[in-house]
């Protein structure tokens, strides 16, 4: 028991200690403050490094002696996804308080007028309503039919038959595919020409066929696309929840006679919900990022941009970063409230039955 | 009854008997879709075995050979391997020197890129999913909504920052910068998935570990992870997927040496000059797929295991 009493009670601030991490962190920000001024930065950048690995590993230490598993199992992950996410987040909202185009070298504080003239310019604000709902559609009808043609393939390969796994493989193949190919090779498909479709078509009507003549038939031909690639992975999921039903379960039922439509929602749903969940949340942060596709298919024509495209536009090609910044913040605020909405109502499910 | 196990038994088909099994006629049906579903990846693979005229020609021809003379010929090509050779060494203009493209160093720059990040997120991810799963922080939901909002940006709006620091550091255009990057874009879902995956857990039989002695690394090697083995397989593979394919930040952040296939993709469609060269385009499409493909396959078994062993659930 002696060991367990040592290891409750901390260091000494001055004592020289693997697990004295307050000690390591006054050291580390010392040293780092005076690297920053004294050596060149690509040097003190790698300086400050070093010192975040030594008060990291002090924190670990700590945690190992004192039991804090929680801390010292997260602790990896916090620290990788600072590093390449929250920072460059931070940086980038700090980018959008200031007038900054990475074609030139000036730079100058602006408070909140970036925000401003996105939110009430003549020009700029009704193309972000029009990039709004377009995203706002796109979102409801891609995740809606992912989840859809998602759910009937899973419930297709939720029983044991012979060849099985081969056609399984078949079906999720276009999920590896890469956007590049996939979008390159609808337009393929939909040219009015040698396109697939279109030819079929032609055959039967005895008239061109163009789809990307009006926004309906843009909106149809982008949709397609995109949930024919990423239906698979809502099958995957729901397949991952529907064969870990127990099958005693539907033996009890078929024995009780119970009706396949409440068998379904007392014995089935139950266990798929909280995969289903998952699918939905993912393919719809997806959806709401949606970009490439457009690009390679529409190139935003027939009134299909979406506000992520349109980001790419401004920061990338127009190359007014901060504006760009400022434009994904309001997305972001967007998308936490629909989310938190999200999980709230997914908590209240859970917790209701 | 052992001798009851027919040929087909043999070859691996189940009996179709007892609940959940379905016969031939299912399998008919599941081909059927299957098929239909699978159909523009075929004939993705087909174009990658046309000469450019036969990718263009109206009506389109589908067979590679007339089946002894069953199809008319208007719908025949000749298979040719000339777009699996042109992936890797061709001459770029009419009647110039054959040159290496570099390809061959592009899907090694992949495998070794994608490999080695989604393995990184992986062993990182199932970490902090355990911690957050078994022993919940002050604030547990904010981290991990948190973590799941880094998720949400647009990514263009992340890689400014990113490149900049890379340049200051000297990161950009090697392999662990972009290693680095796509680990972090990977730990939001794996951490998500394997933690919903620890959720599904009984307490019950860790806790009979612990009476009987276990060390909590021990429950955690011993009991827990063998218990998400198939979480871990699908993880890997959506991570694999999704790593694989991913075109912004490889296409911002790699160097000549360490560009990756999507970005030299993009590039062979954009520099073709005559339009698109869809015979090429579809070659490295079909090499591209071939690894990942053969992944999932092999990890497939436990994908469809998924979370079977919940006896005592919660």
């Amino acid at each position: 028991m002696t060991t367990a009493v040592l290891q409750t009670s901390s260091p000494a601030f001055t004592q020289l200690a693997p697990d004295n991490w307050k000690l390591a962190v006054v050291a580390g920000l010392g040293i780092s403050i005076v690297a920053c001024f004294a050596l060149p930065p690509n040097l003190s950048f790698w300086v400050v490094g070093a010192m975040a690995v030594l008060v990291a590993m002090a924190f670990v230490v700590n945690a190992y002696r004192r039991h804090y598993y929680g801390g010292l199992l997260v602790s990896p992950a916090v620290a990788v996804l600072v590093v390449m996410n929250i920072f460059p987040l931070l940086w980038s909202l700090g980018l959008s308080f200031f007038a900054y185009q990475s074609s030139q070298q000036s730079i100058r504080f602006v408070g909140l007028a970036n925000y401003v003239k996105l939110l009430t310019d003549d020009l700029k604000a009704p193309e972000l309503w029009a990039n709004l709902t377009n995203t706002a559609m796109f979102t409801m009808l891609t995740v809606s039919v992912q989840m859809l043609i998602g759910f009937l393939l899973a419930v297709l390969f939720a029983k044991q038959f012979p060849l099985r796994r081969y056609l399984l493989i078949l079906v999720l193949t276009p999920m590896m595919l890469s956007v590049v190919a996939v979008g390159v090779f609808f337009s393929y498909y939909y040219d009015p020409t040698f396109g697939v479709i279109s030819q079929v078509i032609k055959a039967w009507t005895g008239e061109q066929f163009i789809l990307f003549s009006n926004k309906t038939g843009a909106v149809a031909g982008i949709v397609f696309a995109d949930a024919w690639m990423w239906s698979p992975f809502v099958m995957l999921l729901v397949l991952a929840g529907l064969v870990s039903v127990p099958k005693y379960l539907y033996e009890a039922a078929s024995i009780d006679r119970v009706g396949s439509w409440r068998r379904f929602w007392t014995i089935t749903f139950p266990y798929i919900r909280g995969l289903l969940m998952l699918a939905l949340l993912f393919r719809t942060i997806e959806a709401f990022k949606m970009a490439d596709l457009i690009i390679l298919l529409t190139k935003g024509g027939n009134d299909t941009m979406t506000i992520s495209y349109h980001v790419i536009r401004i920061a990338n090609e127009q190359n007014k970063t901060s504006e760009g910044a400022a434009l994904s913040y309001l997305l972001l605020f967007v998308v936490i409230v629909l989310t938190n909405l999200y999980l709230y109502i997914a908590n209240r499910r859970s917790q209701g039955n | 009854m052992a001798s009851t196990k027919t040929i087909w038994e043999r070859l691996g088909f189940r009996k179709a008997s007892g609940v959940g099994e379905a016969g031939w006629s299912h399998t008919l049906f599941a081909t059927f879709i299957s098929f239909i579903y699978f159909l523009p990846v075929l004939i993705i693979i087909i174009t990658s075995f046309k000469l450019q005229n036969d990718a263009l020609s109206v009506p389109a021809k589908f067979f590679p050979t007339s089946f002894f003379g069953l199809i008319p010929d208007q719908y025949v090509f000749t298979p040719t391997l000339e777009n699996f050779t042109s992936v890797f060494s061709r001459a770029y203009t009419n009647g110039g020197a054959v040159e290496s493209t570099g390809f061959d160093r592009y899907f090694f720059n992949s495998i070794v890129i994608a490999g080695t990040s989604v393995l990184l997120a992986l062993v990182i991810g199932t970490l902090a999913a355990y911690g957050f799963s078994r022993y919940p922080l002050k604030g547990n939901d904010t981290y991990l909504f948190v973590i799941l909002t880094t998720r949400m940006l647009p990514a263009i709006v992340v890689i400014i920052p990113i490149i900049l620091m890379f340049r200051i550091v000297g990161l950009s255009g090697s392999y662990l910068g972009i290693i680095f990057l796509y680990t972090a874009f990977n730990l939001p879902f794996t951490i998500w998935m394997m933690k919903s995956f620890f959720d599904e857990l009984s307490l019950d039989v860790e806790d009979a570990a612990r009476i009987d002695g276990s060390s909590e690394l021990g429950v955690f090697f011993k009991v827990c992870l063998p218990q998400v083995v198939a979480g871990l397989a699908a993880t890997f593979v959506f991570g694999l997927i999704l790593t694989w394919n991913e075109f912004l930040f490889a296409l911002l952040l790699t160097g000549a040496d360490t560009r990756t296939v999507p970005v030299a993709m993009n590039q062979a469609v954009a520099g073709g000059g005559i339009g698109v060269l869809w015979g090429l385009l579809a070659a490295i499409e079909t090499l591209f797929l071939i690894p990942v493909f053969l992944v999932t396959f092999f990890l497939q078994n436990h994908l469809l295991r998924g979370v079977t062993f919940g006896t005592v659930k919660r």
